[in-house]
């Protein structure tokens, strides 16, 4: 497999009592920017140690409503782009759509207010060892962290495609930023009003043949990484998916942001999507038990036999 | 830091009866004492049961997974003890998601006790966090009473044995062989885990069984526990909540119904925390050391559970907004006992309880 790269952030949790891994940065982030960008907003935080070992698919997780909040969890953005050494000393930037009472907290912010930000958290995309041609999926404002990693893989010599897809075309981000950061972008819009009528599905097929893509990388709904991993798979492609579970921490402890994964050895685990994930190989996770906005426990799945009577 | 030393979460910040030098005057000082407690001069320990601590706050069980993660915020061997996440006999998956919903200062969860089993952690979780110097108090669970016995027999003949400084026995959940009802429901059935466990164990290691708070009378679930031999009661568990997604018109988690947790909850730690202390000072059974969780944030919400009858703290859903949520608890509790001019820790145990005259 060419996508098995350097693992981006060495996560010595799962791996007993070698090398203990480094302290997660914790700091309260100053907004430096917020901008509207079509349906998302783009916000820019002063975060000292974040950005310099952030790695692209990683997250970063925020609080929201300030010191006596009554929304305790925490909300985890893929980390957009980071500028290890600006002006403002290490920054990070995360796209936001405003769906809930936590995320409008944060898009209400003003420039100079500050949140508490953590991170990187997780695994990021792991980039090929030899410099093979790549396509990058993203959905909505699942591109947000697409830009970033095509800059790395062009460094690597990589050919990147782009392929973005969105209902409408207020709801696409980063069209021409794209064109800047792919050697080939293409748009596709559920309503036609940019681009391609119809979803990146409709289009990736070709994207994959045309360029020889031997790894798609993807972000975005769960709905669209699943086929996605199935037309790369059939296409002899490998996926590399950035997955969108709902957490509560971010780190590792409330067991809340689970999915069905089968490891190397053929056993399927309920994974961490924040520790074990973000990023997993698309033909990984066990598509099969996702239906409805609900995942089940495959009955195959270990520790699933003990599971009667709660 | 995290910006949150200054959180007072509660309405008791405008209280007459509270100096209040300990609101905004003593913010550097609370901030200072979270990076290093050792400045204060108020001694923290406690003895639980025979468990020395040499400070009360712990995490709270299933909210700091097995260590190696916290351990990337803080020193989890700085906390009086680390309180795992249960473990049964078995390895288990837990449930399909979604697992939770967030909730008024608070969640709802229904993970389902996903975890290792007890062979699995006693060779990992065990070892590792015998190997960075922890105080493990470790919490266990069983689907019958007689799995509860084995899961602390396999325990005791685990390797790394001598970093557990206690076992937490987790009776909130069914009980397979009296269709599903929870023990921690049944005084009967809380005696009968307690009595097994306690006869598995040795004698140095005090056993707390961990209370639900959805009973008519926690006072006499305690008393339960304490005559059938729990050295110490934690309390408290989760109450049993539920939550609907309003756009799809179903329960928003995949298990149905879940345990509340969270500040939201902490006027019911606070509430049973008071009422088994009051029995115990009133001789209707013997006085053991109470674990207070519930919805601790902060350190002024710790001292309300400690005001109230707890020796012992644990942090639970906090650390989901704040990782180092234990460790900032821990030095703020000291600086607000300190300004209060209390010399040591457990001389503000259940003193609420000396004041009901000055109402």
């Amino acid at each position: 497999m060419s996508a098995s790269g350097q693992s981006t952030t060495p996560d010595a949790a799962q791996s007993g009592l070698h090398a203990p891994p480094p302290p997660i940065p914790q700091v309260s982030g100053e907004l430096i920017t917020t901008r509207r960008v079509g349906a998302y907003h783009h916000l820019t935080f002063v975060a000292p140690g974040v950005a310099e070992l952030a790695r692209p698919g990683q997250f970063v997780a925020l609080a929201v409503g300030g010191d006596t909040s009554a929304n305790l969890l925490r909300r985890c953005f893929s980390i957009h782009k980071v500028s290890p050494s600006g002006t403002y000393g290490g920054t990070v930037d995360v796209v936001v759509a405003a769906r809930g009472p936590g995320t409008r907290w944060l898009t209400d912010l003003s420039p100079h207010d500050e949140v508490n930000l953590i991170g990187p958290l997780g695994r990021g995309f792991p980039l090929p060892t030899e410099p093979v041609p790549c396509v990058l999926v993203g959905g909505g404002y699942g591109s947000a962290p697409l830009f970033w990693l095509a800059a790395e893989l062009r460094e690597r010599g990589c050919h990147v495609e782009m392929v973005l897809g969105a209902a409408t075309m207020d709801r696409l981000f980063g069209v021409v930023e794209a064109r800047r950061a792919a050697d080939g972008v293409t748009v596709t819009t559920d309503d036609g009003s940019m681009g391609v009528r119809g979803w990146v599905s409709t289009v990736l097929p070709d994207v994959i043949s045309r360029s020889g893509a031997e790894v798609v990388y993807g972000c975005g709904p769960m709905a669209m990484l699943r086929s996605v991993t199935e037309i790369a798979t059939a296409q002899g492609a490998v996926a590399q998916v950035a997955v969108e579970e709902s957490m509560a921490c971010g780190i590792g402890v409330c067991m809340t942001c689970v999915m069905p994964v089968t490891d190397k050895d053929g056993v399927t685990r309920m994974a961490r999507s924040c520790v074990e994930g973000p990023v997993f190989r698309g033909d990984r996770i066990r598509w099969d038990a996702f239906e409805d906005g609900r995942c089940r426990v495959p009955e195959d799945a270990y520790g699933a036999a003990s599971m009667g009577g709660h | 830091m995290s910006g949150m030393a200054e959180v007072t979460a509660t309405g008791v910040r405008g209280r007459p009866d509270v100096n209040g030098a300990t609101d905004l005057a003593s913010e550097g000082a609370i901030k200072d004492a979270s990076d290093s407690a050792s400045d204060l001069s108020i001694d923290m320990s406690v003895d639980l049961a025979g468990m020395a601590l040499p400070n009360p706050v712990m995490t709270a069980s299933g909210c700091a997974a097995n260590g190696r993660e916290l351990h990337r915020f803080f020193d989890i061997a700085q906390l009086g003890a680390f309180v795992t996440k249960t473990v049964m006999a078995n390895p288990r998956s837990g449930r399909g998601t979604p697992r939770m919903a967030e909730t008024p200062s608070g969640m709802l969860n229904s993970i389902g006790l996903q975890g290792p089993g007890i062979v699995e952690f006693a060779r990992n979780d065990l070892v590792w966090l015998k190997s960075v110097g922890a105080r493990v108090l470790v919490s266990i669970a069983g689907n019958t009473a007689v799995e509860f016995a084995d899961v602390a027999t396999a325990l005791r003949e685990s390797p790394a044995f001598d970093a557990v400084v206690g076992v937490e026995v987790n009776i909130s959940c069914p009980n397979v062989a009296n269709r599903g009802l929870v023990f921690a429901c049944d005084p009967l059935a809380s005696a009968k885990v307690i009595a097994l466990v306690r006869e598995r164990l040795p004698r140095n290691i005090p056993i707390f069984a961990k209370l639900s708070p959805d009973v008519t009378d926690i006072v006499e679930i305690a008393r339960a526990c304490v005559k059938a031999g729990a050295d110490g009661l934690t309390m408290i568990n989760t109450l049993l909540g539920m939550v609907i997604d309003t756009e799809l018109l179903r329960p928003q988690v995949a298990g149905v119904t879940g345990g509340l947790s969270g500040p939201g909850i902490r006027p019911v730690a606070v509430r049973a925390i008071w009422q088994v202390s009051a029995a115990m000072t009133e001789g209707r059974f013997r006085t053991v050391p109470i674990i207070g969780v519930g919805g601790v944030r902060t350190g002024d919400d710790a001292l309300q559970l400690v005001a109230a009858g707890a020796s012992g703290i644990q942090v639970g859903t906090a650390t989901f907004n704040d990782p180092s949520a234990p460790m900032r608890v821990s030095g703020e509790l000291a600086a607000a006992l300190q300004d209060k001019g209390f010399a040591r820790f457990v001389d503000a145990v259940g003193i609420a309880h000396t004041r009901l005259g000055q109402r």
